[in-house]
């Protein structure tokens, strides 16, 4: 039997197989005539292995934990480059965050230059886009009760860099440095009182800042397919 | 954007007085027109190539809110479109009139097919590249969803249905299955949920449990029989069906697999205070709405109506939908069209008479989990708080007037 096929190109059936198999599954001699062979992680039956390792695939179908693998082998691997060009999504962790630093002073600064007073207002405030400053003489000191401003209602300190490196500023998102956006941070949490003025914003403190609405925001629901929103809800 | 046609142009200034639907018995009750050679359209290369409608159809999107608030925004900006569901028929959305929701304003990537890539990476056992001419390649699969926005919410100052419920619309997607592209990277048991970003300005970003990724999302490059249109994510768009509409990353060009919720760019507008509106802030309720008659619209005469509307749920298919004509004293089972599809737009029939009494239509939604749709005096009472907090899906009553006219009927 010898399977003629475009190299990747899986027929139907293979979904039914488990998707990777043990080495001594693998066929001995490579199919001269298919590069497919020279990959060893394809499934085992496009290759003429032979009956037996047909066989015993077959007894591992149904349950056996098999580490998985590609079915289709579609697709091109990304160089670590690639990726770390895109991957502009930063954890709570920070584990993301690029090199740089800023400080409030810094990012006072580039807060001027960088246009950003001509929307949020040159305090943080009384501009055409959100309000960036905590409202004053607010009795309480509960995050929710001083207005939907981004350094004070992001949990962790790393959405606010995430969202500056993002969004901002509008229509030139994309153009800050990482040591512009590690600056406007910090000053964004300075005139809240989140950070003093000598804090110092990098890769490694950034994480570690505690924010006031760290633990005051509702988790969400652990999602299941099937699932309602809310039991009891309405009525 | 927008057709800037001369011929359209021409007829819109002119008066559009026909608006379809029922003004159309407004006219002449004549034998009607006979084809004659004056009235033909004139053929052109664009009618051969791509098509387009009637020019006595006028049926538009519009910006949404329609009160200036806050689309345009402070920038002048548009951010939200809606459909005109008051001229619906069918389940299906027209690729052009489908709502269009942004982050910043109708700002639309050109995006080039040739050149986008998707990439998957983050926990995965081997992190993959794809091209649009890769997916095409995958196993696909086609299903109608709808997509419908967090802020679809009615109010008493909205005088149409495409005010209080347009931001919702569905169309029949054909893309790649995300679970298919998820299982050729492998995934690690420490991958518990996906971050979704896509080209546009912001990259706006969401956190989407792994559970869902694998259940149903679906990477879409074909919409209603053709690629995906530009402002509705082309060339590629992650639906995650059910879920609010931001999920719905367009332009999509990463899927990145995670270890926690990433509390990115998105998800700061999913913070909330209280459980039970997080737990509201994922899956669209119950919802269904008569798009005939609404308000708006003009009663000819006490008679014969065929109440039409749309039901949908984000959690399954529609299972149910009553209609009452008697302002919610009765409600009957509608007719639902056909096969009603998960998380899909279901169209629901009913056949009334109307005396010509002043009376309020209303329509009911159950879903295939048994979830109902409340109305808005339950949405308040179980939050204690005015209006409908968190997203709306209460019942919308429309009122018909002794005179034919309808009314939105909330206060």
């Amino acid at each position: 039997m010898r399977l003629l096929r475009f190299p990747g190109e899986a027929p139907a059936w293979t979904a039914l197989l488990p998707r990777s198999q043990p080495a001594w599954l693998l066929p001995r001699r490579a199919w001269p005539t298919e590069r497919l062979a020279r990959k060893p992680s394809r499934v085992a039956c496009l290759q003429p292995a032979g009956f037996f390792g047909v066989l015993a695939m077959l007894m591992l179908v149904g349950g056996t934990a098999l580490a998985q693998g590609p079915t289709y082998g579609i697709g091109t691997t990304p160089t670590e480059e690639n990726i770390r060009a895109w991957d502009i999504s930063i954890s709570p962790t920070g584990e993301e965050l690029p090199p740089g630093r800023g400080t409030p002073e810094e990012g006072a600064l580039v807060y001027r230059q960088k246009g950003c007073a001509g929307c949020h207002g040159r305090e943080g405030k009384d501009g055409r886009a959100p309000r960036l400053v905590k409202r004053e003489a607010e009795p309480s000191t509960d995050p929710w009760d001083l207005g939907r401003i981004l350094p004070i209602r992001a949990p962790y300190a790393t959405l606010v860099w995430d969202y500056i490196n993002r969004g901002m500023p509008l229509n030139r998102e994309g153009t800050l440095t990482a040591d512009e956006v590690y600056a406007l941070t910090a000053y964004l949490l300075f005139i809240n009182d989140v950070i003093p003025d000598d804090a110092v914003m990098d890769a490694k403190s950034l994480p570690k800042i505690e924010m006031p609405n760290r633990d005051a925001w509702a988790p969400l629901p652990d999602w299941k397919p099937g699932m309602p929103r809310l039991q009891g809800y309405p009525y | 954007m927008g057709s800037t046609r001369p011929d359209r142009r021409r007829f819109l200034k002119g008066g559009a007085a026909l608006a379809s639907g029922l003004t159309v018995g407004a006219v002449e009750p004549a034998l009607g027109q006979l084809p004659e050679p004056s009235t033909f359209i004139k053929g052109s290369d664009e009618m051969v190539a791509y098509g387009e409608r009637s020019r006595f159809v006028t049926s538009v999107r519009i910006a949404h809110p329609p009160d200036n608030r806050p689309s345009p925004d402070e920038f002048g900006l548009v951010f939200h479109v809606a459909s005109p569901l008051q001229d619906s028929v069918g389940m299906i959305t027209p690729s052009s009139l489908h709502f269009v929701g942004t982050t910043r304003g109708s700002f639309v990537p050109e995006i080039d097919p040739r050149e986008h890539r998707l990439m998957i990476h983050g926990l995965v056992d081997r992190p993959l590249t794809f091209t649009m001419e890769d997916l095409r390649r995958l196993p696909s699969v086609t299903r109608p969803h709808f997509i419908e926005c967090a802020g679809n919410r009615s109010s008493p100052r909205h005088t149409t249905v495409q005010e209080t419920h347009g931001m919702t619309s569905c169309a029949e997607w054909t893309g790649v299955l995300l679970s298919t592209l998820l299982k050729e990277t492998g995934v690690k048991d420490a991958g518990k949920w996906i971050v979704a970003e896509g080209v546009e300005e912001v990259k706006g970003a969401s956190s989407i449990p792994m559970e869902k990724a694998m259940d149903d999302c679906l990477v879409a490059y074909g919409m209603n029989g053709e690629a995906v249109r530009p402002q509705n994510g082309f060339p590629l768009r992650l639906l995650v069906p059910g879920f609010e509409g931001i999920f719905n990353s367009k332009y999509l060009r990463r899927v990145k697999v995670v270890d926690r919720y990433y509390m990115t760019y998105n998800d700061y507008g999913h913070l909330n205070r209280e459980p039970e509106r997080a737990a509201l802030g994922y899956q669209i309720g119950p919802k269904s709405v008569i798009t005939f008659p609404s308000a708006g619209q003009q009663l000819p005469g006490r008679g014969f109506y065929e109440i039409s509307g749309l039901a949908w749920s984000g959690g399954g298919a529609v299972g149910k939908v009553e209609v009452s004509t008697d302002g919610g004293r009765r409600w009957m089972d509608a007719e639902i069209q056909g096969t009603a599809h998960r998380m899909a737009h279901t169209r629901f029939r009913y056949q009334w008479n109307w005396d010509g009494q002043q009376t309020e239509l209303l329509s009911r939604c159950t879903d295939e989990l048994g979830q109902v749709q409340p109305t808005r005096a339950q949405v308040a009472e179980f939050f204690n708080a005015p209006g409908v907090p968190g997203q709306d899906n209460s019942i919308q009553p429309w009122r018909i007037a002794s005179d034919g006219s309808v009314h939105n009927a909330i206060t």
